[in-house]
């Protein structure tokens, strides 16, 4: 039996927008596995997004307690949320989330800075990620010279940097047309089946679905289902 | 780990070339200026203390009027011949000579020019002029006593200098030259003094100067005092000063002469320097203020327009503190690189006014005193000011929330 690497305790979200409280989530209570494959499902607004953000220690809850590899998150500092997500948490976004102004390759090394990896082993491991993810060509190249997979698959390489143990992905495949959508869910798969790494994915989509170990189905709010 | 930030700083500013230009204009502006006149202002001070300080310490300077015209300008009541005897008597005084001063029309072949003229003074009165303005012959002779119709041309007077103040022509001892109508032969060319003032001048014997000016023989417009090596200098000088109150009936505070010590005239020429650098400092300072406005202003928007970016970069791993950092860097980078910008213009406008100045008045001592102090300070400073006024949208920025930031529409 695998213990749990993420656990969402009761957990309350809060927004608040001009007078009215938005309960974005609602005493969610959730657990991954190490080395799991999770997707999330729900409609629109069901607080998926914020869900994810809870793991990766973007947003801290309102209420309720959150716990990466048996440490509670919920109460950290903002460095210490920081080093989490630097660390052991790593983004992809529906947007890629890429910086335009500076090339693939130092879009992967500036995670790395901001761990103290010193220059050579940074490049050169910024240069092994995006050979990983097919991109050996495109290593000098801005993201606006890229198409949607390329900086798909870069900020896939990204998220590798720092060697994190959980990939969270946020309609990873949302912008992108089927086909290359599909090549990015065989690298996340290679991700899990090869490397271990744990996956919560959020998708709209079914049929991406079925890569998954395990999918949660989220509704205003609270999982509804698990399946 | 602090060159990473400042390499993805300064890519920043590169990203954001035009607005950082303008940004740095108004720090340019400033540093320039500070630059520039500081060590112009440096310069001028070396060069009057240079020309003074030759005069010595041992010399009081009497002149009509109240000191800041020009002498021979005849506004002013003129000293006689009657206050110099009396002045030769007073306790402590060495020797006084009597100087006249006036401007005429010198033509030499076909060119005119209106020059400055200059008597020597006989006797006793020579010798200090002479050690006074270090007056040497670099071909032919000085003057001497009973020389008449005889002149020496200051260096720049000649030709061959680069001063506007003289002729054209080159013109070589034994020449002849006339000073408003009468004929002059040219006896002597002084070496360059260091006074742009005395390289100007025509120096004849008293006599011939009251016969072409048309000057009475009781009238001088200076009167040079050498004093007693013992005798205290301040004494003599307030001898003097009750001594021509009395001879020329006025009230103490009324006075229409001036006993001037060369330390008192450096001081009113150093003070007048004064007013002119605390007025360009004045607006040198407003320009810095401007300029530092203006960095808050690019790094507000600057801010803004990296919302996402900040988003992005706490997503990956970013503290606060990171983000901070960065932007502070930025600001200060965009500071040091405007002040050092800065200081090169003004490093040329300097040596450039400086070069204008040389030439306009001959004289080799106009330079610009350029201090590695001054130009290491003004980059430091602009740095300095980057940073302070990159403060408040750097905090800003780092306080951003991450989710929030993310959202951002670009
Ligand atoms: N920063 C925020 N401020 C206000 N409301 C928010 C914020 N983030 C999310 N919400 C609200 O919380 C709910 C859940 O949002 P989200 O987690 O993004 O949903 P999903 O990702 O499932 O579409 C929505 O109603 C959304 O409008
Ligand atoms: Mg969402």
């Amino acid at each position: 039996m695998k213990k749990n690497i993420i656990e969402l305790r009761n957990v309350w979200k809060t927004y608040r927008m001009g007078d009215v409280d938005v309960n974005a989530l609602r005493g969610m209570n959730f657990d991954v596995k190490k080395g799991e494959f999770v997707a999330i499902m729900g409609p629109s607004g069901s607080g998926k997004s914020t869900a994810v953000n809870m793991v990766g220690c973007l947003d801290i809850p309102t209420k309720g307690e959150v716990f990466l590899d048996g440490k509670n998150i919920a109460h950290l500092h903002e460095s210490e949320l920081a080093q989490i997500r630097g660390r052991k948490i790593g983004f992809i976004f529906q947007t890629f989330n890429l910086i335009h102004t500076i090339s693939a390759k130092e879009n992967i090394t500036l995670a790395m800075v901001f761990q103290g990896v010193p220059v050579d082993k940074r490049n050169k491991r910024a240069e092994e990620l995006l050979n990983k993810v097919n991109l050996s060509h495109r290593i000098n190249h801005r993201p606006t010279e890229m198409s949607g997979g390329e900086r798909q698959r870069v900020a896939i390489a990204r998220a590798l940097a720092n060697n994190p143990d959980v990939i969270l992905a946020d309609e990873p495949t949302g912008n992108l047309d089927s086909k290359t959508g599909k090549m990015i869910m065989d690298f996340l798969r290679k991700l899990n089946k090869e490397d271990g790494k744990t996956i919560i994915m959020v998708t709209h989509d079914e049929s991406l679905a079925k890569y998954a170990d395990k999918i949660a189905h989220l509704r205003d709010g609270i999982i509804i289902k698990e399946s | 780990m602090l060159i990473d930030y400042a390499k993805f700083a300064f890519n920043g500013i590169r990203n954001r070339k035009l607005r950082s230009w303008l940004t740095m204009i108004g720090i340019i502006i400033g540093i320039t200026a500070v630059v520039s006149l500081i060590s112009i202002g440096q310069g001028l001070k070396v060069a009057i203390s240079s020309q003074f300080g030759d005069i010595g310490t041992d010399k009081l300077t009497v002149t009509a009027s109240g000191g800041l015209g020009p002498p021979g300008t005849g506004v002013a009541k003129p000293l006689t011949k009657d206050n110099l005897e009396k002045i030769e008597n007073v306790k402590g005084v060495k020797v006084a000579a009597g100087r006249l001063i006036g401007s005429a029309k010198v033509e030499y072949k076909d060119e005119g020019i209106f020059g400055n003229v200059a008597s020597m003074p006989g006797g006793d009165g020579r010798e200090i002029m002479e050690s006074s303005f270090d007056l040497e012959a670099k071909k032919g002779r000085l003057l001497r006593d009973g020389d008449k119709r005889k002149v020496v041309l200051g260096d720049s007077i000649a030709g061959e200098s680069m001063a506007f103040s003289g002729f054209e022509k080159k013109i070589d001892t034994g020449s002849k030259i006339m000073i408003e109508g009468e004929e002059f032969e040219v006896v002597g060319l002084l070496e360059k003094t260091g006074s742009f003032t005395v390289d100007a001048l025509i120096f004849m014997e008293e006599d011939d100067l009251r016969e072409v000016l048309d000057i009475s023989n009781e009238e001088y417009n200076i009167i040079m005092i050498q004093v007693h090596p013992n005798a205290d200098i301040k004494i003599v000088d307030e001898d003097i000063e009750k001594l021509l109150r009395k001879e020329r009936d006025v009230k103490k505070g009324e006075e229409d002469f001036t006993v001037q010590t060369p330390q008192a005239t450096i001081d009113q020429i150093n003070s007048a320097l004064f007013a002119v650098q605390l007025f360009v400092y004045i607006i040198a300072a407003i320009s810095i203020l401007v300029g530092g406005i203006g960095i808050m202003n690019t790094m507000f928007t600057s801010v803004l327009e990296r919302t996402k970016d900040i988003g992005i970069m706490k997503s990956i791993g970013a503290k606060n503190s990171t983000i901070f950092t960065l932007f502070f860097i930025e600001s200060g980078l965009i500071g040091s690189v405007g002040g050092i910008m800065g200081a090169v213009f003004g490093i040329a406008m300097a040596t450039g006014l400086a070069s204008v100045g040389r030439l306009l008045l001959g004289s080799e001592l106009i330079r610009a005193e350029i201090s590695i102090w001054l130009i290491l300070g003004s980059i430091f400073g602009s740095f300095l000011l980057g940073t302070i006024f990159g403060v408040i949208p750097a905090i800003r920025a780092s306080k951003l929330n991450p989710v929030d930031a993310l959202r951002d529409a670009k």
